[in-house]
C-alpha cells in the first residue's frame, strides 16, 4: 500500500488545524487531549524517577548517609504515589487509549469529549496538589497510607496528598466511564464486539475496574482526611476504630488498581505482536475473555496484601485460593502471545523488542506472584524486597515496557514522524538490561530478609553488594528512559515523515493519514473484516526505515 | 519450620524456572526460526480450544499444589502449640520491649533456648509494627489495641536478626534487634541472674491493687465471674454467643467491660481504659492465664489470638 | 451511492441544534448520555458503599452504642426530611413528564418546586446539625458526651468512644449526602434556566431525564440512610 507521503504541513491535521494556547486548553479533540496528558504523564514519570534515583543512591551504602531518615521516608512515599497515581494508572488509557480508541472503532471522538477534557483538568489539578505536597515538605505515610500512622502520628502533608490522589481518582473514573459508553455506543457499522482490536477490549476491561474500584479509594481517602482534621476514630484503635478496616477498604481498590495498570499494556502487546509476526492473534476469544476474567476475579483477592496483618486464618486461605484463580487468565495470555509468534513472519523493530521484553518480564513477575500467593512463603517475604521486586517486574518490566512499545508503535500516527530506529533499539536494550540488573537482585535481598522502606541497613551490611548491583542497574535504566525522551522530541522536527501505515498493520487507525485530521474519518467506515486480518494484507513490515 | 518454607520456595523456583526457561526458549526460538524470510508468509492460525483448555487446566492443577502446600505451612505457623513458652511483647516507635514469664525484661534483644516452642504475645503502643525474624521464616504484624501472636522453635544456637517489617515512621529502619538463641543450660544461667518477679505474680499483685479481687472472687459470692480455670475455655455471653476466653478477650474485658458480658452477670465492671499501661495489661493477662494452668496435666487448648474480621 | 454518514450528520445538525458533532444520530446521543449517567450512578453506589461498609462493621460490633446515638437524633425531623425528599423526586419526575408532553412552562414550575424542596431538606439538616452541636455530640471534640445508657439496658452506660464512631459515620454519611444534594440543587438551577429558555421539549429532554436520575439516586441513598441512622433499635 505505497502511499504518497504528504508533508503534514501541506494538509490539515489535528495538530495544525488551530494554533494558540486556547485551542489546546479548551480542545475537545480526543487526540489533543491525549497529547495534553502526555505532557503531564512524562513530567510525573521523571519526577517519580528522580525520587527513585535518590532512593537507590542512598541504598548504595548501608548507613543512612545521603539524606535523613525522614527525607528518605518521604522519597519512597512520593515515589510510590507519583508513579502509581500520576503515571501508571493514567499513562496508557489517557494517552494511547484516548488517542486510539475512537479511531480503532471508527468513531469521530469519544462519547463525551467535554468530560474527557474535564478528566484532564482533574488529572492536572490532582497533579498540582501533588506538586504542592512535594514542595511544601513532602509526605511520608508510605503510598499505602496505613492508619493510625497516617491519621494520628505524622506531621507531614497527609491531607493534601490524600486530596491529590482523590482528585486524580476522579479523572480515572471519568475516563473509564467515557471508554465504556464509547465502546458500547460509538462503534462504526460492522464493528461488532468480536471484531474489536484487543487494545479496545483491554481498555474496556480496565474501565470496568476504574468505575467500580476507584470510588472506594476515594471515600477511604476522604475518611482518612476527615479523621486527621477532626480527630475522628474510624480507623484509630485508641479511639475505638479498626486499622484493619482501613486496610480492607484501601486494598479493595488498590489490588484491582494493579490490573488497571497492566491490562492496557496487555492490549498494546497484542497489537504489536500481531503486526510484527504478521498474524492474527492466537485465540482471540480466549484473549478477550481472559481480559474480562482478570478484571472480575481481580476484585476478589484484595486481602492477599494482608496475610500477616491479623486477619483470620480461614479468610487468608480463601484469599490465597482466589489469588491462584486470577493467575490462570494471565498465564493463558502469555501462552497465546507465544503461540501467535509460532509460524509467524517476525521482524525486530523497536515496538516488537519491547513486546518481547514484556512477555519475558511479565512472565517472571507473574510467576513471583505465585510465590506470594502461597501463604507459607508470603509470611516470610511480604514487606521485604521480594515484593518490591515482584511488583516492579510487572509494573516496570511489564507495563512501562508496554507503554514504550506502544509509544514507538503509534508515534508515527500521533506525530506524523518516524523515530530513529537504531536509537529505538538501543534504548530498548538498555531498558531491558538495566531493568533486570536493578530488580533481579531484589528478589534475593528479599528472601534474605531485607525489609522494605528501610533507610539504613547498617545492622545488615551483608545486604550491600546486592544493593550496589541494583543501583548500578538503575543508572542504566535511567539512560534507557532518557533516550526516547530526547529522540521523540528530535523526531518532531527532524524525523522522517511517516506514511499512513508505516508498519502495514491491520486496524482502522492505519487507514487514515499520519497525523490524522481532527474528525478522524472523512466518511464513517463500514467494517466487513475480522480483527488482525493479516492474511488479507499484502505487504510485510517495511524493513528499511 | 524454616525448612518447610524453604522446601516450598525451592519447589516454586524449580517450577517457575522451568516455566521461564520454556517461555524464553520458545519465544527466542520462534523469533529466530520464524523471522521474516523472503517468499514465506505467516501462517494464520485462529486458535485451538484443546490447547486453551490444556494450558488452563495444567497450570491450575500446579497452582493448587502451591496453594495447598502453602496453606499447610501457614496453618502450622498460625497455630502455636499448647504449652509454648510465652513472651509478652510491646512494640513502640521505635523499639521492641519483651517480658518473659519469669519477669526478665529485654529491649531489642530476645533470649530464647533451643528446642523450646516460644509464643510471642504482642501488642503495639502506637502504630502498626511487624515482628520479623528472617532466619525463622516468621512474620506477624503487631497492632495497637489488640494482641497478635507468632511462634517459633529455634534449633541452632546463634544470634539472628529481628526486624520491624511494617513501616512505622522515622526510625522504622532502626527498629531492629537480635534474637539470641542459647543452649538450654546457658539459657537457664542467663535467666537465673537478677531476681525478677514472674510476670504472673506482677499480675496477681495488680489484680489486688486495682480492686479486681473485690468482685472476681473465687467463691460464688462475687459480683463478677470467678476467673479460675476460665482461660482457654468457652464462655457463654448474655446475648447468647459463646466465645473462647483468649488473650484478646481478657484484654478487652479489662478495657471495654461492657463489650462482652458473661451470662448471668450485670454490666457493672468499670473500665480501666487509659489507667493501665500495656505492660500492666500483659501482667494481668498472664495472671488470669496462670489461674487455668495445672502443674501437671493435659495441655490446654490455648487459642491463638482471635482477630476481628 | 447512498447518502454518506457525514452528509447525514450535517443534515440532521440543521434540524437538531442539540446534536453534537461526533454523534451520527440524536438517538445515539441520547443512548450514550443515558448509559453514561447510569454508569456514573454505579460509581456513586461504590462511593457511598465504602461508608456503608464501615457503618455495617461498626454497627455489628457496637450495636448498643449505635442505638444510643440513633436515639439522640431527631426522628421527627428525619421523617419530615424523608417526606420532603420523596416529594422532590416526584416533582422532578413531573418535570420530565411535562417535557415529554410539551408543557414547557410547567417544566420550570416543577423544577422550582424541586429546588425549594431540596433547599428545605438542607435547611432541616442544618437544624439537625446545630442540635448535635448544641448537645455536644460532635465527634472528635473534647466536649463530646453522649449521656445515658444503651437503649433497653439501663445498667449499661454508653461507651463514649464507640458513640463517637456512630456520630463520625452519621456526619460523614449525611454530610456526603448533603453535598450531593447541594450539587443537585445547583444542577437543577442550571436546568431550570435552560428550560425557561425553551430548550427542552418532546424531542429533547435528555438532560432533564439524566438530572432526574441523579436526583432519584440521591433520594435512594437517603432511603437507606434514614433507617440505618435514625431507626436503630427504636421502640415505642
Amino acid at each position: 500500500m505505497a502511499t504518497a507521503v504528504l508533508e503534514s504541513s501541506e494538509r490539515e491535521t489535528y495538530l495544525n488545524r488551530e494554533y494558540g494556547i486556547k485551542s489546546w486548553l479548551l480542545t475537545v479533540d480526543h487526540k489533543r487531549i491525549a497529547l495534553l496528558y502526555l505532557i503531564g504523564i512524562t513530567l510525573f514519570f521523571f519526577i517519580g524517577g528522580f525520587f527513585a534515583l535518590l532512593i537507590r543512591l542512598e541504598l548504595l551504602t548501608p548507613a543512612g548517609d545521603l539524606v535523613q531518615a525522614d527525607t528518605y521516608n518521604k522519597l519512597f512515599t512520593m515515589h510510590g504515589q507519583v508513579m502509581v497515581f500520576f503515571f501508571l494508572i493514567p499513562a496508557v488509557p489517557a494517552v494511547l487509549g484516548n488517542f486510539l480508541i475512537p479511531i480503532m472503532i471508527g468513531a469521530r471522538d469519544l462519547a463525551f469529549p467535554r468530560i474527557n477534557l474535564l478528566s484532564w483538568y482533574l488529572y492536572m489539578g490532582g497533579g498540582v496538589l501533588m506538586l504542592y505536597t512535594i514542595l511544601n515538605g513532602g509526605v511520608d505515610t508510605g503510598w499505602t497510607f496505613y492508619t493510625p500512622l497516617s491519621t494520628e502520628f505524622l506531621k507531614t502533608n497527609v491531607v493534601t496528598a490524600a486530596l491529590a490522589v482523590f482528585v486524580a481518582g476522579f479523572s480515572s473514573i471519568l475516563t473509564g466511564l467515557n471508554f465504556i459508553v464509547t465502546t458500547h455506543r460509538m462503534r462504526a457499522p460492522g464493528m461488532t464486539w468480536n471484531r474489536l482490536p484487543l487494545f479496545v477490549w483491554a481498555h474496556y476491561a480496565t474501565s470496568l475496574i476504574q468505575i467500580l474500584g476507584t470510588p472506594v479509594l476515594a471515600i477511604t481517602l476522604v475518611l482518612v482526611a476527615l479523621e486527621r482534621v477532626f480527630h475522628l476514630g474510624i480507623f484509630n484503635p485508641s479511639l475505638g476504630g479498626d486499622p484493619l478496616l482501613f486496610q480492607h477498604l484501601f486494598w479493595f481498590y488498590s489490588h484491582p488498581a494493579v490490573y488497571i495498570m497492566i491490562l492496557p499494556g496487555m492490549g498494546i502487546v497484542s497489537e504489536i505482536v500481531c503486526c510484527f509476526a504478521r498474524k492474527r492473534i492466537f485465540g482471540y476469544k480466549a484473549m478477550a475473555m481472559a481480559l474480562l476474567g482478570i478484571a472480575v476475579v481481580g476484585f476478589l483477592v484484595w486481602a492477599h496484601h494482608m496475610f500477616v496483618a491479623g486477619i483470620s486464618l480461614y479468610a487468608a486461605m480463601i484469599f490465597s485460593l482466589l489469588s491462584y484463580f486470577v493467575a490462570v487468565p494471565s498465564a493463558i495470555k502469555v501462552f497465546n502471545w507465544t503461540a501467535t509468534m509460532y509460524k509467524g513472519s517476525i521482524t525486530y523493530q523497536t515496538p516488537m523488542l519491547y513486546a518481547f521484553g514484556f512477555v519475558g518480564l511479565f512472565t517472571i513477575g507473574g510467576l513471583t506472584g505465585l510465590f506470594l500467593a502461597a501463604l507459607g512463603i508470603d509470611v516470610h517475604v511480604t514487606d521485604t524486597y521480594f515484593v518490591v521486586a515482584h511488583f516492579h517486574y510487572i509494573m516496570v518490566g511489564g507495563m512501562v515496557m508496554a507503554y514504550l512499545g506502544g509509544m514507538h508503535f503509534w508515534w508515527p500516527k500521533i506525530s506524523g514522524r518516524m523515530y530513529p530506529e537504531g536509537w529505538g533499539r538501543l534504548a530498548a536494550l538498555l531498558v531491558f538490561v538495566g531493568f533486570n540488573l536493578t530488580f533481579f537482585p531484589q528478589f534475593v535481598l528479599g528472601y534474605m530478609g531485607m525489609p522494605r522502606r528501610y533507610w539504613d541497613y547498617s545492622h545488615m551490611p551483608e545486604f550491600q553488594i546486592l544493593n550496589v548491583l541494583s543501583t548500578a542497574g538503575a543508572t542504566v535504566l535511567a539512560v534507557g528512559y532518557l533516550l526516547p525522551m530526547i529522540y521523540f522530541l528530535w523526531s518532531m522536527r527532524y524525523g522522517k515523515p511517516a506514511p499512513a501505515n508505516p508498519w502495514n498493520a491491520a486496524g482502522l487507525e492505519w487507514t487514515i493519514p499520519s497525523p490524522p485530521t481532527t474528525f478522524n474519518f472523512d466518511e464513517q467506515p463500514v467494517v466487513t473484516w475480522e480483527a488482525y486480518n493479516y492474511d488479507e494484507i499484502k505487504e510485510e513490515v517495511p524493513v528499511a526505515n | 519450620m524454616a525448612n518447610n518454607v524453604d522446601a516450598l520456595f525451592i519447589f516454586l523456583i524449580v517450577v517457575s524456572g522451568l516455566m521461564v526457561v520454556s517461555i524464553f526458549t520458545m519465544v527466542i526460538f520462534f523469533a529466530v526460526r520464524y523471522r521474516r524470510q523472503p517468499g514465506r508468509r505467516a501462517q494464520q492460525i485462529d486458535g485451538s480450544h484443546a490447547l486453551e483448555i490444556t494450558w488452563s487446566i495444567i497450570p491450575f492443577c500446579v497452582f493448587m499444589v502451591f496453594f495447598i502446600w502453602g496453606a499447610l505451612i501457614y496453618f502450622r505457623e498460625r497455630t502455636p502449640p499448647a504449652d509454648s513458652t510465652e513472651v509478652y511483647t510491646v512494640a513502640k516507635q521505635w523499639m521492641w520491649k519483651f517480658e518473659h514469664m519469669e519477669g526478665q525484661r529485654e529491649i531489642n534483644e530476645l533470649h530464647v533456648p533451643t528446642g523450646r516452642d516460644v509464643k510471642m504475645i504482642m501488642t503495639s503502643q502506637d502504630v502498626i509494627h511487624s515482628f520479623f525474624i528472617p532466619a525463622f521464616r516468621i512474620k506477624q504484624d503487631v497492632l495497637p489495641g489488640r494482641y497478635t501472636v507468632a511462634w517459633f522453635r529455634a534449633t541452632k544456637p546463634g544470634t539472628y536478626h529481628l526486624f520491624c517489617a511494617e513501616y512505622c515512621g522515622t526510625m522504622h529502619s532502626g527498629m531492629v534487634g537480635d534474637v539470641v538463641v542459647m543452649e538450654p543450660k546457658d539459657y537457664e544461667a542467663w535467666m537465673g541472674g537478677g531476681g525478677n518477679q514472674p510476670l504472673a505474680l506482677t499480675g496477681e499483685k495488680l489484680f489486688s491493687e486495682l480492686g479486681c479481687v473485690t468482685c472476681h472472687r473465687t467463691d460464688t459470692q462475687g459480683r463478677g465471674p470467678n476467673l479460675v480455670g476460665i482461660f482457654g475455655k468457652p464462655v457463654l455471653l448474655e446475648d447468647g454467643r459463646t466465645i473462647t476466653a483468649d488473650e484478646n478477650y481478657v484484654r478487652e474485658s479489662i478495657l471495654q467491660p461492657a463489650a462482652k458480658i458473661v451470662n448471668g452477670y450485670k454490666p457493672i465492671m468499670p473500665t480501666f481504659q487509659g489507667q493501665i499501661s500495656d505492660e500492666q495489661l500483659n501482667a494481668l493477662v498472664a495472671y488470669v492465664k496462670s489461674l487455668s494452668q495445672q502443674p501437671s496435666g493435659p495441655a490446654k487448648n490455648v487459642a491463638a489470638a482471635s482477630p476481628q474480621p | 451511492m447512498p447518502t454518506s454518514p457525514a452528509a447525514t450528520v450535517q443534515g440532521e445538525a440543521h434540524e437538531n441544534p442539540a446534536l453534537l458533532h461526533h454523534f451520527a444520530t440524536a438517538e445515539q446521543q441520547k443512548d450514550a448520555a443515558s448509559l453514561g449517567m447510569w454508569i456514573f450512578l454505579v460509581t456513586e453506589v461504590m462511593f457511598f458503599g465504602g461508608m456503608f461498609c464501615a457503618y455495617l462493621v461498626y454497627r455489628y460490633w457496637y450495636f448498643g452504642d449505635f442505638a444510643a446515638g440513633s436515639s439522640s437524633i431527631s426522628l421527627t425531623l428525619g421523617t419530615i426530611n424523608t417526606a420532603v425528599l420523596i416529594c422532590s423526586s416526584l416533582t422532578v419526575a413531573m418535570a420530565v413528564r411535562c417535557a415529554q408532553v410539551g408543557k414547557q412552562k410547567a417544566i420550570v414550575v416543577c423544577l422550582i418546586l424541586t429546588i425549594i424542596l431540596g433547599l428545605a431538606f438542607l435547611g432541616i439538616k442544618g437544624v439537625e446539625y446545630y442540635q448535635k452541636f448544641a448537645e455536644n455530640h460532635i465527634p472528635g471534640q473534647a466536649s463530646f458526651h453522649l449521656d445515658g445508657h444503651v437503649p433497653r439496658h439501663p445498667d449499661i452506660p454508653v461507651n463514649q468512644r464507640h458513640a463517637q464512631i456512630y456520630f463520625s459515620l452519621y456526619f460523614a454519611m449525611t454530610g456526603m449526602h448533603a453535598l450531593h444534594m447541594i450539587i443537585g440543587v445547583g444542577l437543577f438551577m442550571y436546568l431550570m434556566y435552560k428550560a425557561w429558555k425553551g430548550v427542552y421539549g418532546p424531542d429533547y429532554y435528555t438532560p432533564l431525564e439524566n438530572g432526574g436520575l441523579y436526583w432519584h439516586f440521591v433520594d435512594i441513598v437517603w432511603i437507606y440512610l434514614f433507617p440505618l441512622l435514625y431507626l436503630i433499635d427504636r421502640h415505642p
